[in-house]
């Protein structure tokens, strides 16, 4: 099968490119940008005057809960409203029921993507057994069943010494480790960024330093241990300064933050809306400015969705007692193209963070639109506004803070190994 | 879900309050008009016949989420003394214990066609979450929720304040001890300012007082002394027992040598200064029997005014909700 995009404004981070060029596919791969290939003539083509040609986006946060949460979202519900925002490679979370501890789950969760037919699912494995801080998983056991990386999720291991062991072994198979880093004895029992917003309304507060210490430690135990780290979902300004110091110093770490810490600050808490309720909490307007600057710097390597799905009565209740996260995964791209809008990153930047970037995190071959890459992209249109509400919704979950708003830019078609996955009605 | 800010759905469309969930964001008028209201109720508690029929007919459901005698009390008073029948559910012991969620209660309650709610919950932001959720024609009163608010509390103390030293301007008001977790403070800070008090002065440790409340215009004081300084009012907190095992404090004898209120520590305040508790009162914790016990002490008198306050607050919300709908009935 032989597939010529004509017309669109090829923009791909990982070539610098930003032109309006055809891309030339063939097999599931792109085979030319630009000039046709010779044996070309006689092939499908699909015009896009007009529109934008992008990557498909690689989110390193989508949680599809399944197995174990069909309630709040389902491989298939996430996949697809994951492809309908231009996100063809995701990497879903170990915090699924069962835990992805054992090889059987990994290998369930991407069996049934592969039945979805969506997104190229890779999931992350626990680092100790049922998340529980104590004993290692079957690490290299995991990753022989497709997991990119090994990750204890959200719950901090208390024992410095199981972390430390945990650290070395996976290092001693060259195994990538995800931190979410966060001293549970400090963030225990907070639901929102500590500080004047969170006093006044008389919400626990979740201080920095349960980010910052944590941080520290897990940098200190990454440098001696010699392990491949990516640190998940920063929230701080100071953890910014923390990881630029740390690459400066030559570790090998990377990092992402999640779209809605660079869009809101605690500010939206006067609301007392759930919807709001996320871990992480979104900090201060400071913190929000310093993890652009991040950005722009290159010290952040990925924006993530951060998709958590939830069904609707998890979030029908006073603030504390919401279960946290939101799903925006299918909003990604028009919301993070905000932050371009406002001036503070440019369009090449934000790509990066949401392409190659995340790719590059996780040693994944996508994120780029190369001749010989696979052929996930994305056609994009730029400039139509609609109403993201119930009705255009593809997600199970119902959570969002930007639910009911309009956005600028819509996902139109979305391709994946040369095959179109989603077509808007 | 909607989304509002919580200062704008207390508030029907000519400015008068339909629900009573905070003081932040509502005017001096509208605090004034609580005070003088809550102040024409206090001389009918006198009275033989205690009763005006405000609220005859309606139904007020006392919903505690948390264990109150004294607040639930008083606002069964002061319903009864509007005419209102009142429910009272105990709802910590009730349904949501079983798994039922705070919306099914809420539209169980709803269904028996009740018109106010008065609510006490753990949670901040709960009498929000409830006005948001419930039929628009209930009136929500709050309290207290969480850390947050306890607005009826603040504003009986308000009223308590406003008779004994006539007026808010110039005066100094401290507020001593758990400043952290209590929604008293909170409210406090909000009336003070409002009414026109611009030195407050909170008064504990750093475990207890938050830095972040000088944003909100209040100055933070670690040493009694400089906190009681020439005050006119000093309020005094109830400093939990709990407070000792979560590592906020060593020891009550170290906070009571600290930042106890006794004769001699009250010595630094203006001679004629009062002291206000919300109750109960931990003799020898925050504060000394002698004191508790002088004529300084106007702590009963919070109680009386509280039960007006109340009135005042209900019967002030119930005609705000009757004017809107009265307004959505004539659109229809």
């Amino acid at each position: 099968m032989k597939l010529r995009i004509s017309n669109g404004r090829v923009i791909d981070p990982s070539q610098h490119l930003d032109a309006v060029v055809d891309l030339f596919v063939e097999d599931h791969r792109i085979v030319a940008i630009g000039e046709a290939p010779s044996d070309f003539d006689d092939c499908d083509v699909i015009d896009v005057e007009g529109k934008w040609i992008l990557p498909g986006l690689v989110d390193t946060a989508v949680a599809l809960r399944e197995p174990g949460y069909s309630q709040k979202g389902t491989i298939a519900s996430e996949g697809r409203a994951a492809v309908s925002g231009g996100v063809t490679t995701l990497i879903c979370p170990p915090n699924t029921k069962p835990i992805v501890d054992t090889p059987a789950v990994a290998a369930l969760i991407q069996d049934k993507a592969d039945d979805a037919g969506m997104a190229n699912v890779f999931p992350i494995g626990a680092l100790t057994q049922g998340l529980q801080g104590e004993q290692l998983s079957n690490m290299v056991a995991l990753t022989d069943a497709g997991c990119v990386a090994l990750s204890n999720h959200g719950y901090d291991i208390a024992s410095n010494r199981v972390l430390s062991r945990a650290l070395e072994y996976a290092a001693t198979h060259d195994l990538l480790v995800v931190f979410h880093s966060d001293d549970s004895s400090l963030s225990e029992g907070g639901c929102a960024h500590e500080g004047m917003m969170s006093t006044m309304h008389g919400l626990a507060g979740i201080p920095e330093t349960a980010e910052t210490i944590a941080l520290m430690r897990d940098l200190l135990l990454v440098e001696k241990s010699g392990v491949r780290a990516h640190f998940a979902r920063i929230s701080c300004a100071k953890s910014v300064e923390m990881i630029a110091n740390a690459k400066a110093s030559g570790l090998d770490v990377t990092c992402d933050v999640a779209l809605h810490n660079l869009l809101l600050t605690d500010e939206v808490l006067k609301e007392f809306d759930g919807q709001f309720h996320v871990i992480p909490p979104l900090r201060s307007e400071n913190d929000r400015l310093t993890l652009i600057e991040g950005l722009k710097t290159g010290v952040i390597n990925a924006i993530c969705s951060d998709h958590q799905p939830h069904e609707k009565m998890a979030k029908v209740a006073p603030f504390a007692a919401t279960e946290s996260g939101m799903a925006n995964v299918e909003v990604l791209l028009p919301l993070a193209l905000r932050l371009m809008d406002e001036g503070d990153l440019s369009l090449d930047q934000l790509l990066t963070a949401l392409t190659n970037g995340p790719a590059a995190c996780f040693g994944l071959e996508a994120g780029s639109l190369a001749a010989g890459s696979f052929a996930d992209f994305v056609i994009f249109d730029s400039t139509e506004k609609w109403l993201w509400n119930h009705s255009t919704r593809k997600s199970k979950g119902l959570n969002s803070g930007f639910s009911g708003e309009e956005m600028t830019g819509r996902v139109v078609q979305t391709f994946i190994s040369g095959q179109r996955v989603y077509k808007l009605n | 879900m909607m989304r509002s800010d919580p200062r704008a759905l207390q508030l029907n469309e000519q400015g008068q309050l339909k629900h009573f969930l905070t003081l932040d964001g509502l005017s001096k008028d509208i605090l004034t008009e609580i005070l003088d209201r809550a102040e024409s109720f206090l001389s009918m508690g006198e009275q033989s016949v205690k009763k005006v029929p405000l609220l005859r007919g309606k139904t007020v459901v006392n919903l505690f989420f948390e264990n109150s005698t004294r607040t639930r009390t008083t606002f069964e008073l002061a319903a009864k003394r509007l005419s209102a029948d009142v429910i009272n559910l105990n709802i910590a012991t009730s349904a949501t214990s079983k798994g039922e969620s705070l919306l099914d209660t809420l539209q169980n309650l709803e269904a028996m066609q009740s018109d106010m709610f008065v609510v006490r919950h753990q949670d901040s932001g709960a009498p929000h979450f409830i006005a948001e959720n419930c039929t628009p024609n209930v009136a929500i009163i709050n309290a207290g929720d969480g850390r947050h608010a306890h607005p009826t509390q603040a504003m009986l103390d308000m009223l308590t304040i406003r008779r004994h030293k006539g007026q808010f301007e110039g005066l100094k008001v401290a507020i001593v001890g758990d400043i952290l977790h209590s929604r008293v403070a909170r409210s406090e800070l909000h009336a003070l300012k409002t009414l026109g008090v611009d030195d407050v002065r909170l008064v504990g440790p750093k475990t207890l007082v938050p830095e972040y409340f000088r944003d909100m215009g209040a100055t933070i004081c670690h040493d009694l002394k400089v906190g009681l300084d020439d005050v006119d009012v000093v309020v005094m907190l109830r400093l939990q027992k709990e407070r000792m095992a979560g590592a906020l404090l060593p020891s009550e004898s170290e906070f009571y040598r600290l930042y106890g209120l006794t004769e001699e520590t009250l010595a630094w305040a203006k001679p004629d200064a009062i002291v206000m508790h919300p109750g109960p009162i931990n003799r020898g914790v925050e504060i000394s029997s002698e004191v508790a016990d002088s004529d300084r002490a106007v702590i009963l008198d919070q109680v009386t005014n509280g039960i007006a306050v109340r009135m005042a607050v209900m019967s002030m919300a119930m005609s705000g909700q009757m004017q809107e709908q009265q307004a959505a009935g004539d659109e229809d």
